[in-house]
C-alpha cells in the first residue's frame, strides 16, 4: 500500500519534471524558458522528495530508527529549494535583461523606463 | 549579546535536528551533543551579523511563534495550490503556443526587504508570471507570460500573496 504511494508521487514529479524539460525546447526567448524551468523543477522535486521522505518514515516506523534522517534532511532540502530555486531564476532574468536581451515579442516592458532614466 | 545567545540556540537546535537518531540520550550520542556545543558557539559568531538583524526591520519579532504558524499555513495552503495551478498553465502554454509577454510594475508596498523577497518569490511560483526587477521602492518588475492589461491590479499578479506575507513578515 505504501510503495503505491511512493510510485505515486514519483511518477507525479516525473511527469511536471519532464513537462519542465519539453518547455525550454518550446518557448521562444529565456525569459519564457525559466517560467518553464523553474515552475516545473520546483513542483517535481518536491513530489520526488515527498516520495523519498514517505520511504524514509516507512522504514523508521517498521523498526529501522536509522532511516528518520533520510526523512529529515530531505525535508530541509524542500524547504531550502523552494527560497534558492526562485531566487535563482530571479538572477539569471535580471542579469540576462541588464545585458541587453530583450523580451521577445513583448507588448508591454515598463522595464524599458527605469534603465532609460537611470542612464541620464 | 542577546542577539549571539538567540543565534546559538538556534544553531544548536538545528545540529540537533540534523543528527537525529544517532545514538541513546534521548535520540543523541554524547559525542554529537558535545560536537554540537562547539560548532553552535563557531556559528553564533559568524551568524551574528545577519540572525534578527535590524536590516529586515523586524529584529527580535521574528520569533514570534505566530508568525511560524502563519508560514507553515501559507506554504501548504496557498503557495501550494498556486504552484500546482502554475504547472498545468506552463504545460498548456508550451502545448498550444498561446503566448502574449510583456513586463508589467506591480507596487505590493510592503515595508522590508524580506518582505519584497517573499513576495518576489511568490511571483516567480505562480501562474504565468516571473519577477525580473526590483528597484529602490519595493517595486516589482514582472515578467507576465499572457499579459491581461497593461496596468494590472495587485490581485491579478499575485493572487493574495500580500496579504499573508504582511502577517508573517511585518
Amino acid at each position: 500500500m505504501i510503495i503505491l504511494v511512493i510510485y505515486a508521487f514519483l511518477a507525479i514529479g516525473i511527469i511536471f519534471q519532464t513537462s519542465g524539460v519539453i518547455a525550454l525546447h518550446q518557448f521562444p526567448d529565456v525569459y519564457t524558458r525559466l517560467h518553464g524551468s523553474t515552475k516545473c523543477t520546483t513542483f517535481g522535486s518536491i513530489f520526488i522528495y515527498l516520495a523519498v521522505i514517505v520511504y524514509g518514515a516507512w522504514f523508521a516506523f517498521s523498526g529501522q530508527p536509522e532511516y528518520a534522517v533520510l526523512s529529515i534532511h530531505t525535508l530541509i532540502v524542500m524547504v531550502l529549494l523552494l527560497v534558492t530555486n526562485p531566487t535563482g531564476a530571479h538572477a539569471i532574468a535580471r542579469a540576462a535583461y541588464r545585458s541587453g536581451v530583450m523580451p521577445k515579442g513583448a507588448v508591454v516592458d515598463m522595464l524599458k523606463e527605469k534603465y532609460r532614466v537611470g542612464k541620464k | 549579546m542577546a542577539v549571539l545567545a538567540v543565534a546559538f540556540v538556534f544553531s544548536f537546535l538545528f545540529y540537533l535536528v540534523l543528527t537525529a537518531g544517532s545514538g541513546k540520550v534521548l535520540f543523541w550520542s554524547i559525542e554529537e551533543i558535545g560536537f554540537g556545543l562547539v560548532f553552535a558557539a563557531f556559528t553564533a559568531v559568524l551568524a551574528k551579523k545577519f540572525f534578527c538583524s535590524t536590516g529586515t526591520k523586524l529584529g527580535f519579532r521574528s520569533l514570534n511563534p505566530k508568525r511560524w504558524v502563519f508560514f507553515l499555513i501559507y506554504a501548504i495552503g496557498p503557495l501550494f495550490f498556486e504552484m500546482a495551478k502554475a504547472n498545468i498553465e506552463v504545460a498548456y502554454r508550451m502545448i498550444t503556443k498561446k503566448i502574449k509577454p510583456g513586463i508589467v510594475k506591480i507596487s505590493p508596498g510592503m515595508k522590508s526587504d524580506f518582505g519584497t523577497m517573499m513576495v518576489a518569490n511568490g511571483i516567480t511560483l505562480t501562474p504565468g508570471t516571473l519577477s525580473v526587477d526590483v528597484d529602490e521602492k519595493g517595486n516589482i518588475y514582472v515578467h507576465w507570460i499572457f499579459v491581461e492589461s497593461k496596468n494590472p491590479k495587485l490581485e491579478d499578479v499575485c493572487s493574495s500573496f500580500p496579504k499573508w506575507i504582511r502577517r508573517i513578515a511585518e
